[in-house]
């Protein structure tokens, strides 16, 4: 993600070819998520940029929304603080009313909501995961423009074009922990190896009945590609 | 009025670009080049069955994307070039010579010109060989990938391509490559075509989209 950046929208109007490639430069990052059996995988990069400048090389794009649902954040930095920070409070009063655990559809919504109002101003693109109780793990995403829908594996950021068509490839349904473990860390590299936006370290999550376990896979414990 | 009830359709005035996946990939004995078919104005598919893959020689094949026009173009400007280069001579180009000729007209008019050729075949010197030209450079690969599908599936070559695969094996790559990457850009699709050259000539194949590997969220 980027901090506080002017950018041109215009270069969307003027060449039809580049307008994917420019929308997806500013959401710097690569986020992912995945349901398993159990609960939820989650990763990301550590970068953030402002330009060319890595702003700070060891961020930490996981935020916890409640005890057992995080979101990825992705896109301006500012941005995705202040709605993660808002929906934090909003989710912890409805917890409270309800007296139990709330459910990780109900702070997707609630993402949704502030994303989709505030659209034009705003610069998010989030993947909301966690852990409930009535429907286990489960991950959503809401992307720039405010919608949301719920989806087994899904990536964000400038980083995830690259990785399509590995996650793609490789997701089965019904894969352990573990896997998903593997799966994650080897995509998340395979991005931040593509994209200027993401590197540094790849943080995991996995969030299950148990609670939130965290991990940080450095530099140099990053699975390595054959390529020539 | 009339003009606004019934606007102009953009496929009129929009370029025609081949928004396109390719890639050639080198095997021991050979390279397997491979393309989809999608053809695109603006929104419009004006062809969906187009073949990029464009014979320069009996064993060299180029694979075009970018500017349908423009690297129409330099494919049948290089094939002339290379005609001449041989002469009366029986011996068979190199693929290095064709990837320059290649790569003079894209640098000499990178300006001028937006199309990217990836240029692939089978020499009695070198065996197979993949170059990349992107922009007016030259550079020899293992394997390439290009246009606009080619970034959804940078992650999955990367982790995939193993060196020395068999011929049969690139193959699969290629098309496993191929329908990723048409399933997730808008800008390629079709069919996919895929040419193997190898010492004893051309061989071209053409995957219909229901023979196409299918993936989990198929």
């Amino acid at each position: 993600m980027f901090i506080s950046q002017n950018f041109e929208m215009d270069s969307f109007s003027q060449n039809p070819e580049f307008t994917i490639h420019s929308f997806f430069t500013f959401l710097d990052t690569t986020i992912m998520a995945v349901e398993f059996e159990g609960g939820v995988v989650i990763g990301a990069d550590s970068r953030t940029t402002t330009g060319a400048y890595i702003a700070n090389r060891v961020t930490d794009k996981l935020t916890p929304i409640h005890e057992r649902i995080f979101c990825c954040r992705s896109g301006s930095a500012a941005d995705t603080q202040a709605i993660a920070d808002a929906v934090t409070y909003q989710l912890g009063f409805h917890s409270i009313e309800l007296d139990e655990a709330p459910l990780v559809q109900t702070a997707a919504s609630l993402f949704r909501e502030m994303c989709y109002r505030y659209r034009e101003e705003l610069m998010a693109g989030i993947i909301v995961a966690g852990w409930d109780p009535r429907r286990g793990g489960q991950v959503y995403t809401v992307p720039v423009g405010g919608m949301m829908t719920r989806q087994p594996v899904s990536v964000g950021g400038s980083g995830s074009s690259y990785i399509y068509g590995y996650v793609d490839s490789n997701y089965r349904a019904g894969m352990s922990k573990e896997e998903c473990l593997k799966f994650t860390a080897e995509a998340l590299t395979l991005a931040m190896e593509r994209d200027g936006s993401s590197g540094g370290v790849v943080r995991l999550a996995v969030i299950s009945e148990q609670g939130v376990e965290r991990q940080v896979i450095l530099g140099n414990q990053l699975p390595k590609f054959s390529t020539v | 009025m009339s003009e606004e009830l019934f606007p102009e359709p953009e496929w009129l005035s929009e370029e025609v670009k081949t928004g396109t996946t390719i890639i050639a990939v080198t095997f021991d004995g050979g390279v397997v080049l491979g393309s989809d078919s999608r053809v695109s104005a603006g929104e419009s598919v004006v062809n969906r069955v187009m073949n990029k893959l464009s014979p320069l020689h009996d064993k060299i094949y180029c694979a075009l994307s970018g500017s349908a026009a423009d690297a129409q173009t330099i494919a049948e400007i290089v094939n002339y070039q290379l005609d001449v280069h041989i002469g009366h001579s029986e011996d068979d180009p190199l693929v290095c010579s064709a990837a320059t000729l290649v790569k003079n007209i894209s640098y000499k008019y990178k300006e001028e010109l937006s199309a990217h050729l990836i240029v692939a075949g089978w020499d009695r010197k070198k065996g197979g060989q993949v170059y990349a030209t992107l922009n007016g450079l030259l550079s020899r690969q293992p394997f390439a990938i290009g246009g606009s599908g080619s970034f959804y599936i940078n992650g999955f070559v990367d982790a995939e391509y193993r060196k020395n695969m068999t011929k049969r094996e690139s193959q699969e790559f290629v098309v496993n490559a191929l329908t990723l990457a048409m399933g997730r850009d808008g800008s390629s699709g079709g069919v996919a075509y895929v040419v193997t050259i190898d010492k004893d000539g051309a061989e071209e194949k053409c995957v219909l989209g229901n023979e196409l590997p299918k993936f989990f969220d198929e």
